[in-house]
């Protein structure tokens, strides 16, 4: 069957004024006011966020599967790129 | 016990109450996913007012609760638009039938909002931002399906056009309602008319479609208690359980 359901969009949800948007999930829908009608219909309906981000599927530039080891791999093996050489100031907070 | 209140109360409540029934019917036959759980949003909306209304009702009654005032009444004792009561035939009857019932409670619950009857205004206060919501979806709907395909357009027009002979109904004042519009109780209904046929002409405009004559249709009317042939058989099915397990709680 021919796919009418219209294209993809990725949904995200910030949950208070100031929170970072998370992603929550995603929708089919024909333009951007029925995303977004959909998106408060499916994802805001008990209460998770007050704002709503939107974007096509299609515009979102992924990594892919087979470039993970290329990628993400060389970080692991190196400890002293993290700053866990330094004494830290006593007392300091939130670092 | 205020017999006028009592009718208007149950008018507002068996409208929304219907409806929500017949939005009942359609879950999971929706058009796609998104759309089923948007519709079952709005119906769930609709029985949320019309608990509320109903309790109000039971309370002035005193003799009966909300439940029985739900499931438990004759046809003749509800009130509901004809409008409501007519059938899933398919999405298009749906939507049509959902947006000239939004731009009704719309403009109603707009006025409302200032009724002299605090429960009712506090009622109406609460409904306006869910209706608001619902008048916009399914404008959306009509000015897509309306300026969509030619089959679209044609086809949300024959549901227009066939719904048409239920719209009068809304507009047609009695005794009950002349009494508490001058008690600054019930809304005004030529001002929701008014504005009831603005909005509808402008949304019909946008979406390319015909805005039907507006034909007097029935001389009984849903809000006398007098229903069309749709309503027995929804009722058969609603009140079901209630016919069936009297005292069935869960």
């Amino acid at each position: 069957m021919e796919d009418n359901q219209g294209i993809l969009w990725e949904v995200f949800v910030q949950p208070k004024p100031g929170r970072p948007y998370k992603h929550v999930g995603s929708l089919h829908a024909y333009d951007k006011t029925m995303a977004m009608e959909a998106a408060r219909d499916l994802y805001t309906r008990r209460g998770e966020g007050q704002a709503l981000w939107l974007v096509k599927s299609e515009d979102i530039v992924a990594s892919q599967p087979e470039d993970m080891d290329a990628f993400f791999d060389p970080a692991n093996d190196k400890a002293y790129r993290h700053p866990t050489f330094y004494t830290m100031p006593e007392g300091s907070k939130h670092i | 016990m205020n017999t006028d209140l009592y009718n208007y109360t149950l008018r507002l409540a068996d409208n929304g109450l219907i409806l929500s029934h017949r939005l009942a019917e359609y879950i999971s036959c929706g058009p796609f996913l998104e759309e089923d759980l948007a519709l079952t949003n709005t119906g769930l909306d609709l029985i949320g007012q019309s608990e509320a209304l109903l309790k109000y009702a039971a309370e002035q009654n005193g003799k009966v609760d909300e439940d029985y005032l739900a499931f438990g009444r004759e046809e003749y004792e509800y009130y509901n638009f004809h409008m409501v009561e007519y059938p899933n035939e398919d999405y298009g009857y749906v939507i049509a039938r959902q947006f000239l019932m939004d731009v009704f409670n719309y403009y109603n619950y707009t006025l409302l909002v200032d009724s002299k009857d605090e429960t009712i205004a506090a009622i109406a206060a609460k409904a306006i931002k869910e209706v608001t919501y619902h008048l916009k979806r399914s404008s959306e709907w009509i000015i897509r399906l309306g300026d969509g395909t030619k089959e679209s357009h044609d086809k949300i027009q024959s549901c227009i056009n066939n719904l048409w002979m239920y719209v009068d109904e809304f507009f047609e004042t009695d005794e009950v309602n002349d009494r508490l519009i001058a008690a600054g109780i019930a809304a005004d209904i030529s001002t929701v008319k008014a504005n009831w046929h603005k909005k509808v002409s402008e949304v019909l405009e946008t979406a390319t479609l015909t805005k039907p004559e507006l034909p007097k249709y029935s001389l009984v009317y849903g809000k006398d208690g007098g229903h069309t042939d749709y309503m027995g058989y929804l009722l058969a099915e609603m009140q079901f359980l209630k016919n069936r397990f009297p005292n069935a709680t869960w």
